[in-house]
């Protein structure tokens, strides 16, 4: 349970300290852009049947739903859903490096932030632009079999690559990686409007493919710093009591 | 110091240790990020509404 306490610990401090960075860059950036779009959202006539198909699963705003206040209530949410899905990042990432056995260090932990980059935000994003809410998109199942789908293809793609660097692994990577694309994401049927303009979805793509950048490579570097903190710590206790074995 | 760091982190320590603290980290983080951004149920759905939109996880 060693290695367990140790990579826990890691992931949760880099976790901690890199969601709470992107926080703050989305506080500044992202946040904003969503309350614009909420405006056109709640603004839109057409919003029954337009996005009626959108909508058919029943994902909607229901009145009877929690929901936290506007302002500082509902920043504290936004804020703890961050620091736990960084968290979660943080722990995939480890998972990765200690099963393919490939470490993660200060050092090579921006090349694995970019990976998880890569695999998590803009591979998705290729097929699944980020969503502002008010803007019509195919049926919420089907995206997020195939936002999980992708991620992973990608990942493995990357890991394969990292793992054992040479043509077969790479040709086998570019299948991984191109795959979910050449299946392609699903789409609405016909033009369906949107009530958000063009230039602020745009932004709002931008934005938060620019803030998850940062995070995850500030989360990589911090959980490799971690990861070497910690083994250093555990070398130097075992070296000084060599019958005790982690 | 660079390689001692990488070999102390993963590569000295047994399979099966590095199966089962790999697995649970990685239940874990899935638990997390599917709790997070995907759950269906409304109240972490509103909850996490503005993590969602700017992660980029499909949401409504």
């Amino acid at each position: 349970m060693k290695l367990f306490q140790r990579i826990f610990f890691a992931a949760v401090l880099s976790g901690l300290a890199a969601g709470l960075a992107m926080s703050a860059l989305q506080q500044w950036k992202v946040a904003p852009l969503i309350l614009v779009a909420e405006a056109y959202e709640a603004a839109a006539p057409a919003h029954e049947h337009a996005d009626a198909a959108a909508r058919a699963d029943g994902h909607v705003h229901g009145p009877e739903a929690w929901a936290p206040q506007d302002g500082l209530e509902r920043t504290s949410f936004t804020v703890l859903a961050n620091l736990l899905t960084s968290i979660g990042f943080a722990l995939l990432l480890a998972a990765m490096s200690v099963l393919s056995g490939i470490g993660i260090t200060a050092r090579n932990g921006a090349l694995w932030g970019l990976g998880g980059f890569i695999a998590f935000q803009l591979a998705p994003a290729v097929g699944l632009p980020p969503e502002l809410p008010g803007m019509a998109a195919a049926e919420l199942g089907a995206r997020q079999l195939w936002w999980w789908g992708t991620a992973l293809s990608t990942g493995a793609g990357l890991l394969a690559v990292a793992k054992f660097r040479n043509s077969a692994a790479t040709g086998l990577a570019v299948l991984l990686i191109l795959a979910p694309h050449i299946i392609g994401a699903p789409q609405l049927a016909a033009e369906h409007a949107s009530a958000v303009p063009a230039l602020l979805a745009s932004g709002f793509a931008a934005a938060t493919l620019a803030t998850s950048a940062v995070f995850w490579l500030l989360s990589g570097p911090l959980l490799g710093w971690f990861s070497d903190r910690f083994a250093r710590h555990e070398a130097h206790s075992s070296r000084a009591s060599p019958a005790v074995t982690g | 110091m660079h390689a001692t760091a990488e070999i102390a982190t993963v590569s000295g320590l047994s399979l099966s240790q590095r199966l089962i603290a790999g697995v649970l980290a990685l239940f874990l983080g899935l638990v997390l990020i599917g709790g997070v951004g995907f759950a269906s149920d409304m109240a972490i759905h509103n909850g996490a509404h503005d993590t969602r939109h700017a992660l980029g996880f499909p949401c409504h």
